[in-house]
């Protein structure tokens, strides 16, 4: 599918393949315990703030179930301790760790990995 | 490496790769299947008709076969097997080499001989195409005959109500699933099925289908006739040896490729499994002897635990309609000198029948019509030789409570089979609940593959779940989820007292982890209905809908509906919404509630749209929330020559009272004038009709999937008695239900049901009836309108934003323009583009 293999070229595998980390917005513009989505070049990546573990993840807002642009507006929560995000759609969840889908046979998301640095979040990118 | 080519891609093809790949990764395998879908729940095919789609019924996608290497080629007909060069070839020319070949060729349904069966119109009942084919017929015509009244004709004869055709059933022999039950059992289901509307006509041989070009009736061979615009047959199975025997291999005369008791034909590479088989003169048309033959090849491959095919229970039960039946061991009493128990009640539609062996010691086999429950257990008992009790005769005329049931459950061996469709016992399930921990059925599913199949032993499974837990010191009890060890109803009253407000507070001092999307809304719904505080002050536990106070629509827009009390409005008032949603580019339809629905809002325009409906005198419908939604009215007495009392003005009243009110699941209402009941107040959750002396107050009843009449409250109340009771009932239900339940559900789950109710909120046996009147007037009397509080707020409508770091809008939106309005780009297609 173009659209997923698209995103998977700017899913980096490890830390040092990063080439770009872009600005994405300030701390204070996201929902705590909650996402919001990020436009970086035409790509739409969902950026969660896990406040209560004071983690950040981001993946992409595209849901492979029905293609819908969403994931930015489910809920998130863990598993036996993994993070998670569920589709707002159909409640597909997703690990937030590695994209695999955890209660059905979806395709794999891409996840991103996220930095914070004075107030500001950055999402890793490949290109 | 080891080729295996595998020839039909049925339910006993698929189960057959999954079994070998579970136990080895030394063979490639290459599977040929006709269809030109991968694998589907043949077994369910008929839910195709009542929502399923082809989608739904896959067993498993094309991913799977990719990601276990497995070379699946569907669309793709072999139709030669060259037995020297071991190779296949298919219609498109294809031609593949094997090391074993494995034969699941399925079978297709039998067509009897009758003259004019080439017509237009005449379907048989096998794959997700001829349903297709059956359901673009039945929409043009009005009545359909089935012809066979065994399983599948059962079945197809459902299909055909559920397609809302005025439906026949033409069965040969003198009853009714001749091979299952016998003549009572048969008459009881005639009985059942009449009620439903279905007629049977038994003891009929088709001769001759009439028609030119299309049929158009069917003569029987005693002269009589009937007339029909389509015919469903389903009178039986062909098994589908035509490519074996073409290749050399033996078959049966009467169909089948036959097989030693290892599955072997006789080719030594050769293997058939399933369907397509005879195996010692029987063939099986049941998904679990297929899945067991497929393990016996399997075993044999990789060598290990190898054993025979020793035959197959044909014992069944089944929901035909919603009529159990169940016919289990020796049904019809054939053993020398069995005695037959039967109990027969026409009054409730039940005949169980059950075999005694001649010294009254065993239980040989019986039959169930109307009242299966004790199916498993008295399955288990012959199964197993469980010797009887004193008076054996207890076992049909003693009450078939619950507990028996479990304590029947307790005294079943560890070797007893449960889920026939895996082979699972009894001892592999308390093994794994023991072992592993598993303390959910779900849990347990997955652990073993349970219940997956037919799903028949779900509830034999979950009293083994139950009875295991309770003997290793668990308690057993309802949680809301992997985060809370409490019910919903448990969580209310820890709210309420510890006076939590927020998600985290709840979960810090009740819970662990950090919540999911289960607990999140659950938990928000009981802060909304105990507190009535915003709802966006916690945007991020709700439900999507609830988090944009809006609907979420295919391809991500949003759907606006203003709330319409009791379905009246002014001209003033429609020109508004008109404006609004032709300034917006809005797609309008009314609703099934008795009010306007704007579709196709992007989530930054939602806080203008609500403005300015809410300059207009408009204010949130919650069609978003599991709230109130609408109560609808008919005209009623003020213009309605037959309306005994204003339905019109009550219903606003009552619709205005309970506006904003958050509950376990939506809450619906109406009103009708008089009995004629125009507003259909009795498929609400609380319904009212209007009589000479006051109001008759309906509860509990549902539309949707499983409808359900309300059932009567009181009659002939005030208003104001009326307006009372209905303060208990809901505000009892939003206490007491589990999350997502509606009155119904809620109800039938309720020990001692309607007369319970009653109890309570009429009595008042509990005393609580002040209190819940009390709660619910400060719900009433905390109501806003949340729309208000977004449009007032601008720091909440920061929210209302496709992207936070940009004003961009979602570029994947799209519409398309249909009979004058827009609607969006059909999803599936979006889906194709983006492949
Ligand atoms: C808009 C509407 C269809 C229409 O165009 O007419 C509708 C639309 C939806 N219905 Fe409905 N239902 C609508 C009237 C009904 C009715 C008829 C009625 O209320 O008189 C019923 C049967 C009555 C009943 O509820 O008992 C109905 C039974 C359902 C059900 C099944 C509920 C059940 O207990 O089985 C669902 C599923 C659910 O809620 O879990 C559902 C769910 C939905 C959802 C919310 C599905 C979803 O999650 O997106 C649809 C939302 C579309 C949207 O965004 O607006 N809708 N739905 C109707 C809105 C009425 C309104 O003004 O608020
Ligand atoms: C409406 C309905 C309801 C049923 N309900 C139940 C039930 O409640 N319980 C129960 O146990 N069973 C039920 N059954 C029976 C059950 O579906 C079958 O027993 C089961 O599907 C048999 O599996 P199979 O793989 O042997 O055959 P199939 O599922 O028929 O699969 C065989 C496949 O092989 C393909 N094929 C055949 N020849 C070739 C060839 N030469 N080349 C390539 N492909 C080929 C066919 O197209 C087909 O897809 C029901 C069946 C129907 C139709
Ligand atoms: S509006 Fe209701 S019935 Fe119609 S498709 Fe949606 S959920 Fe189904
Ligand atoms: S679109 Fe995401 S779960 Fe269906």
């Amino acid at each position: 599918m173009e659209i997923l293999n698209q995103l998977r070229t700017h899913a980096a595998e490890n830390l040092c393949e990063i080439k770009i980390w872009f600005r994405a917005a300030h701390i204070s513009d996201f929902p705590e315990n909650g996402g919001a989505c990020i436009k970086y070049k035409d790509l739409q990546i969902a950026v969660f703030n896990f406040s209560r573990r004071n983690e950040w993840y981001a993946c992409q807002n595209l849901c492979p179930h029905k293609m819908q642009m969403v994931l930015s507006r489910g809920m998130i929560g863990s598993t036996d301790g993994d993070p998670k995000i569920a589709c707002p759609f159909h409640k597909k969840t997703f690990s937030l760790l590695n994209g695999q889908c955890l209660n059905g046979e979806e395709e794999k998301i891409s996840v991103f990995p996220v930095k914070v640095e004075d107030g500001f979040i950055y999402i890793g990118f490949t290109k | 490496m080891t080729r295996i080519i595998v020839v039909g891609n049925g339910m006993v093809g698929l189960k057959f790769c999954e079994k070998l790949i579970s136990r080895s990764a030394d063979f490639e395998i290459i599977v040929y299947g006709e269809e030109p879908r991968p694998a589907y729940d043949r077994v369910h095919l008929s839910s195709f008709f009542s929502g399923s789609s082809a989608e739904d019924l896959l067993l498993t996608p094309y991913s799977w076969y990719e990601s276990n290497k497995i070379k699946l080629l569907t669309g793709e007909l072999v139709t030669s097997i060259d037995r020297n060069e071991k190779a296949v070839q298919t219609h498109s020319g294809r031609k593949d080499h094997y090391d074993i070949l494995v034969l699941a060729t399925g079978s297709s349904a039998f067509v009897p001989n009758i003259e004019g069966v080439e017509r237009n119109g005449v379907f048989v009942y096998r794959t997700i195409e001829d349903l297709i084919q059956i359901r673009d017929y039945a929409s043009k015509i009005k009545k359909a005959v089935v012809i066979g009244g065994g399983l599948l004709g059962l079945e197809a004869a459902k299909a055909m109500i559920d397609l809302r055709l005025e439906t026949h059933v033409v069965e040969f022999a003198q009853r009714l699933m001749p091979r299952q039950v016998d003549d009572d059992g048969s008459a009881i289901l005639v009985n059942k099925l009449q009620q439903l509307g279905i007629q049977v006509h038994i003891n009929k041989s088709t001769s001759r289908i009439e028609g030119n070009g299309k049929l158009e009736g069917l003569t029987f061979s005693n002269g009589t006739s009937i007339d029909a615009d389509m015919l469903v047959i389903s009178a039986g199975i062909r098994p589908r040896d035509e490519l074996a025997k073409n290749s050399g291999l033996n078959v049966h005369q009467r169909g089948g490729i036959l097989v030693d008791d290892f599955m072997k034909t006789n080719d030594e590479n050769i293997f058939a499994i399933g369907e397509a088989v005879c195996h010692n003169n029987m063939v099986y048309g049941l998904v679990a002897p297929g899945y067991e033959m497929a393990e016996v090849v399997v075993r044999q491959l990789v060598n290990d635990h190898i054993k025979p095919f020793k035959g197959f229970d044909m014992s069944t039960k089944l929901k035909l309609l919603g009529v159990d039946v169940g016919s289990f061991g020796d049904a019809f009493g054939e053993t020398p000198g069995s005695i037959p128990i039967a109990l027969k009640d026409n009054r409730n539609g039940v005949y169980k029948r059950v075999n005694i062996s001649s010294d009254g010691k065993f239980l040989l086999g019986g039959i169930l019509v109307g009242d299966a429950a004790q199916y498993h257990l008295f399955h288990q008992m012959v199964a197993n030789k469980i010797p009887l009790p004193n008076q054996p005769e207890s076992l049909i005329f003693g009450t078939s409570s619950k507990t028996d049931e479990t304590s029947g459950v307790k005294n079943l061996p560890d070797s007893a089979q449960i889920c026939s469709c895996e082979n699972i016992s009894k001892g592999d399930l308390v093994f794994q609940i023991a072992q592993s921990g598993v303390t959910t059925l779900d849990g347990l599913k997955k652990n073993t593959k349970a219940c997956t199949g037919c799903g028949g032993c779900a509830p034999m499974v979950n009293d083994i779940l139950k009875i295991t837990l309770e003997s290793l010191g668990h308690k057993v009890k309802k949680t809301l989820c992997e985060h809370f060890d409490y019910s919903r109803q448990e969580l209310f009253g820890i709210i309420k007292v510890k006076e939590l407000r927020t998600f985290n507070q709840v979960l810090d001092s009740h819970g662990r982890g950090d919540g999911c999307e289960v607990c999140k809304p659950a938990v928000a719904s009981l802060l909304a209905s105990i507190w009535n505080e915003p709802i966006m002050q916690q945007p991020t536990i709700q439900d999507t809908n609830d988090r944009y106070l809006a609907n979420i629509q295919k391809g991500g827009s949003y759907s606006v509906v203003p709330r319409i009390a009791g379905g009246e409005i002014t001209p003033d008032k429609l020109m508004a919404i008109g404006r609004i949603a032709q300034k917006y580019n809005l797609y309008t339809k009314i609703t099934g509630g008795q009010r306007i629905d704007m579709f196709g809002a992007r989530v930054d325009q939602l806080p203008s749209i609500w403005a300015e409906l809410i300059e207009e005198g408009f204010e949130s419908g919650h069609a978003y929330g599991k709230a109130l939604r609408t109560v609808k009215s008919c005209v009623g007495s003020t213009w309605c020559r037959f309306g005994v009392q204003d339905s019109v003005a009550y219903a606003i009243f009552i619709e205005n009272r309970y506006k904003g009110l958050r509950a376990p699941h939506k809450i619906k209402g109406a009103v009708s004038g008089c009995i004629r009941e125009c507003a259909e107040a009795q498929s609400k959750d609380f319904g009212i009709i209007a009589t000479e002396k006051g109001w008759n107050l309906y509860v509990c009843g549902n539309g949707g999937a499983r409808p359900q009449h309300a059932k009567l409250l009181v009659n002939d109340v005030d208003m104001e008695t009326c307006t009372k009771l209905i303060d208990r009932f809901l505000m009892f239900y939003i206490r007491t239900a589990d999350p997502l339940t509606r009155t119904a559900t809620w109800l039938n789950k309720m020990e001692g049901g309607l007369d319970y109710l009653r109890e309570v909120i009429i009595d008042d046996k509990l005393g609580i009836c002040d209190l819940l009147e009390k709660e619910m007037k400060e719900l009433i009397e905390g109501y806003h309108c949340e729309w208000k509080k977004v449009v007032d707020d601008p720091e909440l409508q920061k929210q209302f934003k496709h992207f936070i770091n940009s004003d961009d809008t979602d570029p994947t939106l799209s519409f398309v323009e249909v009979r004058e309005q827009k609607l969006p780009s059909n999803w599936n297609e979006m889906r194709d583009k983006n492949k």
